[in-house]
């Protein structure tokens, strides 16, 4: 049987748009259910909220732990952790990428497989001793469990996807400015990086939703409601034994925690796309 | 292979690449390698966070298979779990790049908006939102039952929790459809050019010349995305913390209330190190049969 080529175009779009629809409904009804009052979410087979209810924001927004604690405290505190995470592992996996994609040096060998096989390290069989190693410095509860690591690198997966890029880059461009007396600092700063910035601000990216989503660590290592984080903050809201949770109010501080990435994303999404395809690793 | 350019450049200090690989290593060494040894050590002791360690041999490991059920219960769970998962999110990502290769329009909207659960999967809000969806008045009853179907226990069904949590992870197939489809993309037109002449038809085209094309792609991806699932934590956690009779009690939530909840940090330690293992066993496969990766680690120049 022969279909026309109009018709298998009209079809595939069905398929695209049927499974676009499967796949964005969800995050529309969450949405909507933020307006929604609390029973509402469940009994009413309508997408729309039959009234929008504001007052969601303002509630959910101050049901923090202990009166004065808000989602601005947890906003803020996101922000202070993601943000210097994001730089420092730039900074780090620039420079690291660098040294591997450039030099050759002693025990590169040695080092480089080591480096490439840490991405598939399980957080789970570092993560006792590090909690450990951690508490006797007197950092749980605070934010250096997060920058440290990213001070120090260990994200091989960033370094991998800068060393792909960075060997797209000629290198007669290092040769030609070694030429003209450039130290291997200058050529990074003044030829490297400045090629490189796409590639940086997808890293950057990926670094931003990652951390800004990893309950995990967060959970494990701060403690204090004045710390918490947005997704923990979320966590709490629901974790309420006492009363009923307020899931109308739920939904609305789950929107407003994706609101950052949802910006970041449609704003940016032709980075992501770059990086994970350069990549072919996860995402 | 390196080039004679890098080569050059770097002879005259051999130590300057190093200096820019430091950070990493001091990481690496503190942050990686020595948890890892660490962590092996504790799994012969009784540790516990508060008390001085002392060496109880191989009881950790003997208690993993003896008398504690619920360790290898939960491996078989997060196995299942996995089973269920990738290789459907991995069938659809193929799937829906296969369509998209095909000069559709509005390629890039398709592939923004099939890429946004991955960007949101992992936050505790789309897991609390999961929650809300698939509870027994959620809205998923409510659909299913305007066709008369249901309401299904979605997330208190023993025998249906686990596939519930498994959607979540299939639902987030984008990031791998995007690198299926950049991989699609360098496969040569004239091989399937040379296959039309020859009157091949679709199935064929596929199994011959699709398959073969973006096998270690596919591969690849389908041993990350499964190293991956394996070490899941947040949705179990937040959705159904481990219920409904512990079926959704996957490996990562059990590390987790052995070492944090229980403090029986010796036999989390020894827990880890199993899970470790299963890990080493699936990355040594990537090793063993992806050219793209033997190809990397080469060091080739990436063309």
């Amino acid at each position: 049987m022969r279909i026309s080529n109009k018709a298998k175009n009209v079809i595939r779009h069905i398929v695209l748009i049927a499974v676009c629809f499967v796949l964005i409904y969800p995050v529309v009804f969450m949405f909507f259910a933020s307006f929604k009052e609390s029973n509402e979410v469940f009994t009413s087979l309508s997408l729309f909220p039959e009234k929008y209810r504001w007052e969601n924001y303002v509630n959910g927004w101050q049901a923090g732990a202990s009166g004065s604690i808000t989602f601005t405290n947890y906003f803020l505190n996101t922000f202070a952790l993601v943000i210097p995470v994001v730089f420092f592992t730039i900074v780090s996996c620039s420079l690291v990428a660098y040294g591997f994609a450039r030099f050759s040096f002693p025990f590169r060998k040695i080092l480089f497989p080591a480096m490439i096989s840490t991405m598939m390290l399980p957080s789970t069989v570092i993560i006792i001793p590090r909690f450990m190693l951690f508490k006797n410095l007197g950092w749980l509860d605070s934010y250096l469990p997060f920058y440290v690591p990213a001070i120090f690198a260990c994200y091989p997966f960033f370094i991998f996807l800068l060393i792909q890029f960075m060997r797209n880059i000629p290198t007669s461009f290092d040769e030609s400015a070694k030429m003209d007396g450039c130290s291997a600092m200058m050529i990074l700063r003044k030829i490297i990086l400045p090629l490189l910035k796409p590639a940086i601000f997808s890293a950057g990216l990926f670094q931003f939703i990652w951390t800004w989503d990893d309950f995990y660590n967060q959970l494990i290592f701060i403690n204090s409601p004045r710390k918490f984080t947005v997704a923990l903050g979320l966590r709490l809201a629901i974790d309420t034994s006492t009363e009923t949770v307020q899931w109308n109010e739920v939904m609305a501080m789950s929107v407003c925690t994706i609101i950052p990435l949802f910006i970041i994303f449609f704003a940016c999404q032709k980075y992501f796309v770059e990086g994970i395809t350069s990549s072919g690793i996860k995402g | 292979m390196k080039s004679k350019t890098t080569k050059s450049l770097a002879r005259q200090n051999r130590w300057v690449g190093f200096f820019f690989i430091t950070p990493w290593l001091i990481g690496f060494l503190v942050l990686q390698l020595y948890p890892i040894l660490a962590t092996l050590f504790y799994s012969f002791t009784n540790y516990t966070f508060t008390n001085d360690p002392s060496f109880v041999g191989l009881k950790n490991y003997i208690r993993m298979f003896t008398i504690d059920k619920q360790f290898l219960e939960s491996m078989k769970i997060t196995g299942l779990y996995t089973l269920m998962a990738i290789p459907a999110k991995i069938a659809f990502a193929l799937i829906i790049a296969m369509i998209l290769n095909q000069k559709v329009r509005g390629i890039g909207v398709y592939r923004a908006l099939y890429y946004l659960p991955s960007i949101l999967g992992g936050s505790v809000a789309v897991s609390v939102l999961w929650r809300v969806l698939f509870m027994h008045d959620g809205m998923i009853n409510h659909i299913i039952g305007t066709v008369g179907l249901g309401p299904v226990d979605w997330l208190t069904d023993p025998g249906i929790a686990l596939g519930t949590l498994s959607l979540l992870q299939v639902w987030q197939f984008g990031s791998s459809m995007v690198i299926f489809l950049a991989a699609l993309k360098q496969i040569p037109r004239d091989l399937y050019e040379a296959a039309d002449v020859d009157g091949a038809s679709w199935w064929l085209k596929f199994r011959k010349i699709t398959v073969p094309q973006v096998s270690s792609v596919i591969f690849f991806n389908l041993i990350m995305q499964t190293v991956q699932a394996l070490q899941n934590f947040t949705s179990a956690f937040v959705i159904t913390n481990g219920g409904p009779m512990k079926k959704t009690y996957i490996i990562g939530m059990k590390l987790y209330d052995d070492a944090f909840k229980y403090y029986n940090v010796g036999y989390a330690c020894a827990e880890s190190w199993a899970l470790f293992v299963v890990i080493i066993a699936l990355t040594a496969l990537v090793f063993k049969s992806s050219d793209a990766w033997v190809y990397y680690a080469d060091e080739g120049v990436r063309k």
